[in-house]
């Protein structure tokens, strides 16, 4: 690779940017391409042959293969942005599951409207929302790279969180609570107006069952969960 | 800011080569069967003989930084296949029992 596109590679992955690496194993060309930019890639990539659509698909099943081109094989290597995960509560339970998140390479951020809650001391190095999450949540715009997980199990904060979530894509909804406290969830929302289809995308009680119970343990059942959503579009593809 | 690990080992290629080393990048282009690291995971090797990242469980790793290192020198990229087929595959096969293909560039 040339210097010069690996600089460039690194400053489209800093910038959060949606990029595929497409390179020729014949005879090793390579070329950054941005199969979703207005200006950059498409026409001009599509002229030189690179293959755009593909490219595509590999950004939209978030995986990275060859394929044939009438040049060659081509290798595709998705660079998708880091998969975003919105935790509503400051609560204990987010500790952990924020820096677990973390290291899986999520970009993690907390709404809550205490700020005694959401401070920096409790969690170094994450983005902090001091808001309610109907304010809030419109605002970040969840896409279908996104999760939102409530973990305060108090109904005037996590309510109005699920239902912003649920008018969005957001690819994953989980809400902290028992069995007894997810019926009684479901029964106000349903007032709410939404219907079972909607109900069903809630993840509740959240997380895998591993029969967690420490804050830890919990956090690690719940990114279990999200890893396992992130990963369907592929898995639909691979199947 | 977090960066995730292929990222780090993207950014390590570029720092040793900033560095005035001669740099390898070994990327995971295809598996079949079991294979621990996906299509697309990332290693870089330095001419010191250091290296970042991984493409496997670490069962071809070594291999694969013996022929970075020719890599290097011959400047041309090259496919190396591993598997359980391979003559090789009892000292640096896939205890796993897939098999993986994997390019590797020289970062010049």
């Amino acid at each position: 690779m040339n210097p010069a596109l690996l600089a460039e590679l690194l400053e489209a992955r800093r910038g959060k940017e949606t990029v595929v690496l497409a390179t020729r194993l014949g005879d090793g060309a390579q070329v950054l391409l941005r199969p979703y930019g207005e200006h950059d890639g498409a026409g001009s990539a599509a002229d030189g042959g690179w293959p755009v659509a593909e490219a595509r698909r590999a950004l939209e099943e978030d995986r990275s293969f060859v394929v044939e081109t009438e040049a060659g094989d081509v290798f595709l290597r998705a660079y998708n942005p880091p998969v975003r995960l919105v935790l509503v509560g400051a609560v204990h339970i987010a500790q952990p599951l924020a820096r677990l998140a973390t290291e899986a390479g999520m970009d993690v951020l907390v709404v809550d409207p205490r700020s005694a809650w959401a401070t920096p001391e409790r969690f170094p190095g994450v983005h902090l929302v001091h808001a309610w999450p109907q304010d809030a949540i419109p605002g970040l715009g969840p896409d279908r790279r996104t999760g939102v997980v409530t973990l305060t199990h108090d109904p005037k904060v996590d309510d109005p969180a699920l239902v912003a979530a649920l008018n969005t894509p957001a690819f994953y909804i989980g809400a902290l609570g028992s069995r007894g406290t997810h019926g009684k969830r479901l029964a106000r929302l349903r007032e709410e107006g939404f219907g079972d289809e909607a109900l069903a995308r809630i993840h509740g009680p959240v997380g895998l069952d591993i029969d967690a119970r420490t804050p830890a343990e919990i956090a690690v059942s719940i990114l279990a969960e999200v890893v396992a959503e992130s990963r369907k579009p592929a898995r639909r593809e691979r199947a | 800011m977090h960066v995730n690990a292929d990222e780090d080992v993207l950014a390590q290629a570029a720092a040793w080569r900033g560095g005035g080393h001669a740099v390898a990048l070994a990327t995971v282009i295809g598996t079949w069967g079991s294979a621990p690291r996906a299509a697309g995971s990332h290693m870089a090797i330095c001419d010191t003989g250091a290296f970042v990242g991984s493409v496997s469980g670490g069962c071809v790793e070594g291999a694969v930084v013996h022929e970075a290192r020719e890599i290097m020198e011959s400047g041309e990229p090259k496919v190396l296949e591993y598997g359980v087929t391979d003559d090789m595959a009892w000292e640096v096969g896939l205890a796993c029992g897939g098999r993986v293909s994997i390019y590797v560039e020289p970062v010049s």
